[in-house]
């Protein structure tokens, strides 16, 4: 019964991702209205030759410190997860 | 490791250091940055690890040296975002003061290593934490699952 | 009708995202788990660099660049932070998994189910 309600909602949900990737925008001709804004006028207010790097640091740099943030606490994570136990001794 | 691999790995881990920090500093001008550069960095620790194993590494690189760095390089991030609250939460403080501050002319251009404001001393301040987690999360999973002595 | 039947890399993303999916209602070896959440990150990441390409489109940096237009910088900047947070969830993970077996001597979901004290 179970396995039979899986099989049953995965081919649903495989026909919906490939209905919805015949009917995207055809590949090659994207919609781009705040890129060619972006791509504009990046040297001149940042002046940086990069404007990947721009976007990263400058225009979304919220998302690079959320980003930070969610490495250091995993970093924590597993650092936390491998501690010895010190055996205490009595006298 | 034999005696080949311990000598090879001698040699490279100082071309692999000086690569991973050309990839940090020119973050602003060529493909790159930050993250990809700390894991370069990283991967030359971790053929450290493999070629003489996690407990004569672990002699040397001790795991709260690798906690010290991560802080402080997220101390550093997260005061140059308020450097400019003047204006706005990250906003570019140093673009037009003699730090930094070039502007480039519009259009393609040899690129200059004094452009890019405050987001140059982000990438570095990036690469740190980024290459100082990895390193961390390595050591410490190669400790736990080697050989108990 | 917006669309066209030569979408291939959008068809290779719907194809590693229904493996992946598969991979993790069918298998029951918790290393495989691992293995089936990694392929659903790489499907994820593909489909955010494909979005913003732009026919016969050149990197968007200006130093010594030729002619021609660039490809959109955005959904590449997403995807830098994507890959970074797949990392940090792998090696969660993989650490949980060697404490797991630490406890109770098994890598099986049906068999290391229980908790013991």
């Amino acid at each position: 019964m179970r396995k039979s309600a899986a099989v049953i909602s995965l081919s649903i949900l495989v026909a919906f991702l490939i209905a919805s990737a015949l009917l995207i925008h055809p590949f090659g001709y994207p919609p781009s209205q705040m890129d060619d804004y972006i791509i504009q006028n990046a040297q001149g207010e940042s002046g940086a030759n990069s404007v990947v790097d721009t976007i990263v640091f400058d225009y979304r740099g919220f998302d690079t410190l959320g980003e930070a943030t969610i490495l250091f606490t995993a970093v924590t994570g597993v650092v936390m997860l491998f501690r010895k136990r010190k055996k205490e001794t009595t006298n | 490791m034999s005696k080949i691999v311990r000598t090879i790995s001698n040699l490279l881990i100082l071309f692999i250091l000086t690569f991973g920090l050309y990839v940090i500093m020119h973050g602003h001008m060529t493909p790159g940055g930050g993250f990809p550069g700390g894991a370069v960095v990283a991967s030359g620790i971790a053929l450290l690890i493999v070629a003489f194993g996690s407990h004569h590494v672990q002699k040397t690189l001790k795991e709260h040296h690798f906690a010290i760095l991560k802080s402080s390089g997220l101390l550093i991030f997260i005061g140059l975002a308020f450097g400019g609250i003047g204006a706005a939460f990250f906003y570019n403080f140093l673009v037009g003061s003699p730090i930094f501050g070039h502007i480039p002319p519009y259009g393609p251009n040899p690129g200059d290593v004094w452009t890019g404001g405050s987001s140059t001393i982000m990438n570095i301040a990036v690469g740190i934490i980024v290459s100082a987690g990895l390193s961390a999360i390595v050591l410490v999973m190669a400790l736990a699952t080697g050989k108990e002595r | 009708m917006t669309g066209s039947i030569f979408n291939i890399p959008f068809l290779a993303v719907a194809a590693l995202i229904g493996i992946a999916l598969y991979i993790i209602i069918s298998q029951r070896n918790l290393i495989k788990l691992v293995m089936g959440i990694t392929i659903l990150e790489s499907g994820v990441n593909l489909f955010l660099i494909t979005l913003g390409y732009r026919a016969a489109g050149i990197t968007p940096i200006y130093t010594h660049a030729p002619e021609g237009v660039m490809v959109l910088p955005v959904p590449q900047a997403l995807t830098l932070t994507s890959i970074v947070i797949g990392v940090a969830t792998t090696a969660l993970m993989l650490s949980m998994l060697v404490l797991t077996y630490r406890h109770t001597g098994d890598i099986d979901s049906e068999k290391s189910r229980r908790m013991k004290g």
